[in-house]
């Protein structure tokens, strides 16, 4: 890296100098439009900027304790971790159960693998508004089959959105639904790594189907596996959008998460400060997320 | 034979899970309205007969293909930012740093996770700064900062499938390092760019966040923004018009995406799967 430029080596030979300008454009643009915005958004959290005013005061924390006096920021904190670990939670057992079924040969794969794929691959907002059509008060899909399968007698009638806690599910279900394939294919390439051998041994020690799947597979793509759910996680636990369509936070502010309050406090309301403190709530999760995640990446290459 | 029946019931059930709402819009699309708001009709069966009125209404009296154009406008300037600064940051790292690129690529890839949830705020401020507000390129300069990361990480695991030999015989031939890459790793790298490219475009089509806070007219929407905050009108949706536009706007996609998914998988996992 100590070369110096020019001199006698031309730039294009030079690798220590070539390195540097084919990677600086790209660091220059992620610094311009996140690390400054990162570090801006920190600014703002301690000041009492608006969208109309040009400059802003340092107020210390007094975004933060008026966020964490408020009743709505407190529920909107335990909404955020409520949806990302019951979503996740679910999507590990069934992401599990979903990428056995995958690794079978069998016809007609490539079509259940698109139609499985679709949640992911189709943008969550229009994803969401398919939901918001099927849960719907009125004319609810869901509603239809349940009761032509005799499930829901005649005067059972849910209204999926309106209520807070079936509201809470639904908002779970959607998260599940959309982050479902991607922990699916990762652990699918997990499970298509482990040697055959190892599945041949298990069998001529005569393990059956769950001792091989507790004892052996799951232990063996546990890294692989974590990995998937914490990309899961970081997805479910910052989105805004499945909230803003279904429910827009309602009812009465029930469903509301960090990400969407922020969006309401300061994209609709105008207090950029508050709204920032209220996002950044979302960071330490995340740093803690990431850390783990290079763990599990560092622990699976010693595998 | 049990075995069968389980595996094709969880292969069933999934799919059904997966695609439903798809389905549902697509029956939804060519129903007409007193057909869908009908309660003692089978929404499954189109009692009334099939219309194309839906159609005719979202491509006529609606801005969608405003929209389509709008998403096309940004996604194409995007993927040539995304092109012009992943992919020679993706080779730098790959064969010219060491293990310090190893550091700097993990790095670059964690940038991913720092959702729009947490920039948005600030970057409203920025964009109004630059005198960008309501305007699409105020995307256009946005959406490389997620762009950028995932794909020089792809184009890292990309050039690093490349054996090193093939620029070091092409150097002996009298290329420079900066010739090698340019006229013989790069010809050689049409699969991985093909992939930056439908990555670059989905992650596009996808983003909602920012649109929503960028942008205020409806004619400069984005498909992702437009058709969920603008298909509907106060307490009225047209559920037949909004339905054909989610599922055209979602399912063609998904065709090209299934093509390259292994790849874009194989982005998410590297580090976390040996070899």
């Amino acid at each position: 890296m100590g070369t110096p430029w020019g001199g006698k080596t031309a730039v294009a030979d030079d690798e220590g100098a070539l390195s540097r300008i084919l990677l600086a454009p790209a660091l220059l643009y992620i610094g311009a439009v996140i690390g400054l915005p990162f570090f801006l958004s920190i600014w703002f959290s301690v000041s009492d900027v608006t969208v109309s005013s040009t400059v802003g005061h340092y107020v210390g924390l007094e975004n933060f304790r008026s966020a964490l006096e408020d009743p709505t920021f407190r529920r909107a904190l335990g909404n955020t971790f409520f949806f990302a670990f019951a979503s996740q939670i679910i999507v590990l057992v069934l992401s599990v159960v979903l990428a056995m079924a995958l690794q079978k040969e069998f016809r007609g794969k490539w079509f259940v693998r698109l139609l499985i794929l679709l949640p992911w691959v189709a943008p969550v907002s229009l994803g969401s508004i398919g939901w918001l059509w099927m849960l719907d008060s009125i004319y609810s899909v869901i509603n239809w089959m349940l009761r032509a399968a005799h499930i829901f007698g005649p005067q059972t009638w849910p209204i999926w959105l309106g209520q807070p806690n079936l509201a809470r599910a639904s908002i779970i279900a959607v998260q599940v639904w959309r982050t479902l394939p991607l922990a699916t294919v990762i652990n699918l390439g997990g499970l298509s790594s482990i040697p055959q051998d190892i599945h041949d041994a298990a069998a001529i020690d005569g393990a059956g189907f769950f001792r091989t799947l507790f004892q052996i597979t799951i232990p063996l793509v546990l890294p692989i596996l974590l990995v998937a759910v914490l990309f899961g996680f970081v997805f479910a636990f910052t989105d805004m959008i499945v909230v803003w369509v279904l429910t827009r936070g309602g009812p009465y502010d029930m469903t509301q998460v960090l990400a969407s309050l922020a969006f309401f406090k300061g994209i609709d309301g105008g207090d950029l400060a508050g709204a920032s403190a209220v996002a950044l709530f979302l960071f330490p999760v995340l740093a803690a997320a990431a850390i783990l995640m290079l763990r599990l990446a560092r622990r699976a290459e010693v595998m | 034979m049990r075995a069968r029946i389980a595996h094709w019931g969880v292969v069933i059930a999934f799919s059904a899970f997966a695609s439903f709402p798809f389905l549902w819009m697509l029956i939804t699309t060519f129903k007409k309205t007193n057909d869908l708001t009908d309660p003692s009709h089978n929404p499954f069966l189109f009692t009334d007969g099939m219309t194309l009125e839906n159609l005719r209404v979202l491509f006529e009296e609606t801005l969608f293909v405003r929209w389509i154009g709008n998403t096309l406008f940004v996604g194409v300037l995007v993927v040539l930012i995304t092109l012009l600064l992943a992919v020679p940051a993706g080779y730098a790292l790959a064969r010219l740093s060491g293990s310090f690129g190893e550091q700097l690529g993990i790095g670059i890839f964690l940038t991913y996770l720092v959702p729009p949830t947490i920039l948005f705020i600030p970057l409203a401020k920025v964009v109004a700064t630059l005198h960008l507000q309501d305007s699409l390129w105020s995307l256009v300069l946005v959406y490389p900062s997620f762009t950028i990361p995932f794909c020089t990480w792809l184009m890292m695991g990309f050039f690093k499938a490349i054996p090193r030999d093939i620029e070091e015989a092409a150097m002996v031939d009298g290329l420079s390092r900066l010739g090698a890459f340019t006229r013989v790793i790069l010809p050689m790298s049409v699969a991985g760019l093909l992939t930056v490219v439908i990555f670059t475009f989905t992650l596009v089509m996808q983003e909602f966040v920012y649109g929503l806070t960028f942008i205020n007219s409806g004619a400069k929407f984005t498909i992702s923004v437009g058709v969920p905050s603008f298909l509907v009108r106060g307490d009225v949706y047209f559920w037949g018009s909004l339905m054909a536009a989610c599922f055209i706007a979602s399912v063609p996609i998904a065709f090209l995406y299934n093509l390259f998914v292994d790849r874009f998988i194989a982005g998410f996992t590297v580090g976390a799967v040996k070899g």
